[in-house]
């Protein structure tokens, strides 16, 4: 009896301080939550491309193979592990998902979020579980300008910029520009670009007509009521935020219906689709990448090797969400090393904090400055130019870069008042 | 009359769209009394099917014409394949269960075959854009309209006519107006009641993914195509009628037409037009506008 009792509790100590032991990491690893869309629309344009660049970024970084200042292995020399996670599902999924990855995951960090939704959401929940977070794709200027974190910072410009620098291009490019249309998705990153494109436009060229602005349902699919009403209300300039497969069909239906012929499509996502929809799009059409990667990434050491990795990878070329996702990873890895500097051992989550707030790093799209949002949101140079296909070969030309403080609002002025005021203090030149 | 014209084609094009897709969920739920909610997904099979045969059969350097053809074919091998083996592996056994669980069991057909087309095609977007710029366009008073989206009228219309014909004209669709009316009765009759929703289900399914396949040249077939159609495709139904051919293409014609005019006129409304008229219809007649109310058996 006392021997079958012993047996018993010493299995069921045994069992509980394996439960216990279960989720508590080897010393020398660093678990990664990355989030991204791995099902729904967003998967194929942005979340697979996202994912493709952790996997590819991470393997190099475990394995020590990135020239400094990312030659270290891992993170801070801890081998890291990544736990992937969908995004998709909507804003209280996300929120509920990240817990999850930090209670019972037990990660160290988060980078992920593709969606402005999302990232209007989960900086709650990061401040409250005090768990670094790391937006890396997501465009609202929201999420700094209505609120400040802590535990939460963007390595990724916001959308102010892609329009902003829309407006300087277009000024540039159609000197005699009197009417400009739009057809943005009906959500939150739809209506703020508008939103800044409309007023940067206004300010920059007043008095320029709006003929039409279409907002269609996300993921609707169909637009042929909405290319109609462009082609009624014909402007010299068509302005887009869609993004994904709503661009690539609204790009197919508008081509297919000579939309294109005698107007230009200002695309601020569209250089995601220029190797998908090859020799589908109108030349001459005005192309964004969301800052300067892909095509616009410029010519340094770290875009070369992550380029060639991926092509020879993924026998296809990284788009934007890839080269902000490596962004994303190489700032957070960045200032854990350099926190690490100053202290004993491994940094804490606090002293990470300190050293990423106004990191200035290099990445494969170039400088990235954390100089917005108390040192929490990045900014960078932003990059137009215009599709051509007639080399055979997706490219563009007329390319213009922009410097990061002619298209950003200086540190605490929110975009709406900076674009209201006239853009104060943008330096252009 | 320029801004007249667009709104007549766009509404009449987008209504013939509508139509093909809710033909299929119009005709299952008035044969066999189930809200197929999985009719999203066999769209979503028949965009991803018509598109990849589309790719390897241009691909191979073939007429491009043909490409009409392989639209065709993936639906109805797609559909025809996929509807079988849930009406026989699964619906079959559920039959004379609530109308409420069979609406649980196709969501659950749904999100399963969600995961088995991402299963089979990945979540990359599939691009067939060849069909629908083959046939050029044509402009009507300064507009263009793709001939594509123009035939699409005629596809819709052609299917209307052959579920009316098949239903009206033929000893099978007579057989299966008995089975709508009254399925005991029928089967006391000798209708083999359970082969004619085995048939009904299938021709759902193909046309649910024909509206599918005929709709991938113009999109990007991606992930979740299929729930976004299937929303649309209850408001038609609903606006017509559970059951109603001819309430689904009226009620694809009041959609498509509101719609249309908003987006010309009021496009801050456009989403809610759809889902207005919708409201209204419950509202007045809550069995649709083209729905005979029956009395409740008990």
């Amino acid at each position: 009896m006392i021997t079958s009792f012993v047996k018993k509790s010493t299995l069921a100590g045994l069992l509980v301080a394996s439960a216990v032991a279960q989720p508590v990491l080897a010393a020398d690893e660093y678990k990664l939550g990355l989030v991204t869309f791995l099902s729904g629309g967003a998967a194929g344009p942005f979340g697979v491309p996202a994912k493709n660049a952790a996997d590819l970024v991470l393997e190099t970084l475990n394995a020590g193979g990135l020239p400094a200042p990312y030659n270290m292995k891992g993170i801070n020399g801890r081998t890291i592990k990544p736990v992937y996670v969908d995004e998709a599902g909507g804003a209280t999924k996300q929120a509920s998902e990240l817990r999850n990855l930090v209670e019972r995951q037990g990660v160290d960090s988060v980078v992920g979020y593709i969606s402005s939704g999302d990232c209007l959401a989960v900086p709650a929940v990061a401040e409250e579980l005090k768990t670094l977070t790391v937006l890396f794709d997501c465009g609202t200027p929201r999420v700094f300008e209505d609120s400040s974190y802590q535990y939460v910072f963007r390595t990724g410009p916001t959308a102010t910029m892609d329009n902003v620098a829309a407006s300087h291009y277009i000024k540039e490019m159609f000197p005699k520009l009197d009417s400009v249309s739009g057809i943005n998705q009906n959500y939150s990153f739809g209506h703020e670009s508008w939103a800044d494109f409309n007023g940067s436009l206004n300010k920059l060229i007043p008095n320029v007509e709006v003929t039409t602005k279409q907002f269609p349902k996300i993921y609707a699919g169909q637009y042929g009521a909405e290319i109609s009403a462009l082609m009624v209300n014909s402007a010299n300039v068509i302005h887009s935020s869609f993004w994904g497969g709503d661009m690539e069909a609204f790009l197919l239906q508008g081509s297919a219906r000579g939309l294109f012929e005698d107007q230009t499509a200002v695309l601020t996502t569209g250089e995601s689709a220029m190797y998908r929809l090859e020799g589908q799009i109108p030349e001459g059409t005005i192309l964004g990448g969301r800052g300067p990667f892909g095509i616009y990434a410029p010519d340094n050491a770290l875009n070369r090797w992550f380029r060639e990795a991926y092509i020879a990878r993924f026998e296809t070329a990284p788009t934007y969400p890839a080269y902000k996702m490596v962004q994303g990873i190489f700032g957070l890895k960045l200032a854990t090393e350099k926190a690490a500097e100053k202290v004993k051992g491994q940094p804490t989550t606090e002293d990470v904090v300190s050293a990423f707030e106004n990191l200035v790093y290099e990445g494969p799209g170039g400088t990235v400055s954390m100089n917005m949002g108390n040192g929490h949101q990045a900014s960078m140079e932003m990059v137009y130019g215009r599709y051509s296909h007639k080399s055979g070969e997706p490219s563009v030309t007329d390319v213009r870069r922009y410097p990061a403080a002619c298209v950003n609002p200086p540190e605490g002025m929110s975009s709406i008042e900076w674009i209201e005021k006239g853009m104060p203090g943008a330096k252009c030149n | 009359m320029k801004l007249v014209i667009a709104m007549l084609m766009d509404g009449v094009i987008y209504a013939s769209w509508l139509f093909i897709i809710a033909a299929g969920l119009t005709l299952i739920y008035g044969v066999m009394r189930i809200l197929n909610m999985a009719h999203g997904s066999f769209y979503a099979i028949g965009a991803y099917s018509g598109a990849s045969l589309v790719g390897f059969y241009l691909a191979g350097g073939y007429p491009p014409w043909g490409a009409y053809l392989m639209l065709l074919g993936a639906a109805i091998v797609s559909g025809a394949l996929v509807g079988i083996l849930i009406e026989r592996g699964l619906l079959r056994i559920m039959y004379g269960r609530d109308e409420v669980v069979m609406i649980l069991v196709t969501y659950a057909i749904l999100l399963i075959l969600e995961d088995v087309i991402k299963l089979i095609w990945g979540v990359d977007a599939y691009f067939a854009y060849q069909p629908y710029t083959l046939l050029g366009r044509t402009k009507m008073a300064g507009i263009s309209f793709a001939n594509y989206d123009i035939a699409l009228i005629f596809v819709a219309a052609s299917i209307c006519f052959l579920l009316w014909w098949g239903l009206n004209r033929t000893r099978q669709g007579k057989l299966l107006q008995a089975v709508i009316h009254d399925r005991d009765t029928a089967a006391f009759l000798g209708i083999n009641v359970t082969k004619m929703f085995s048939i009904t289900f299938v021709i759902g399914a193909v046309l649910g993914a024909l509206a599918g396949s005929l709709t991938a040249p113009g999109i990007s077939v991606m992930p979740g195509i299929g729930v976004e159609v299937i929303i649309l495709a209850f408001a038609v139904v609903v606006i017509g009628g559970l059951g109603s051919v001819g309430g689904a293409l009226m009620g694809a014609l009041i959609v498509g037409l509101a719609r249309s005019a908003a987006v010309h006129l009021y496009p801050e409304a456009e989403l809610f037009v759809i889902y207005g008229v919708m409201g209204l219809v419950l509202a007045f007649r809550p069995q649709g506008l083209f729905a005979i109310a029956t009395a409740r058996k008990i």
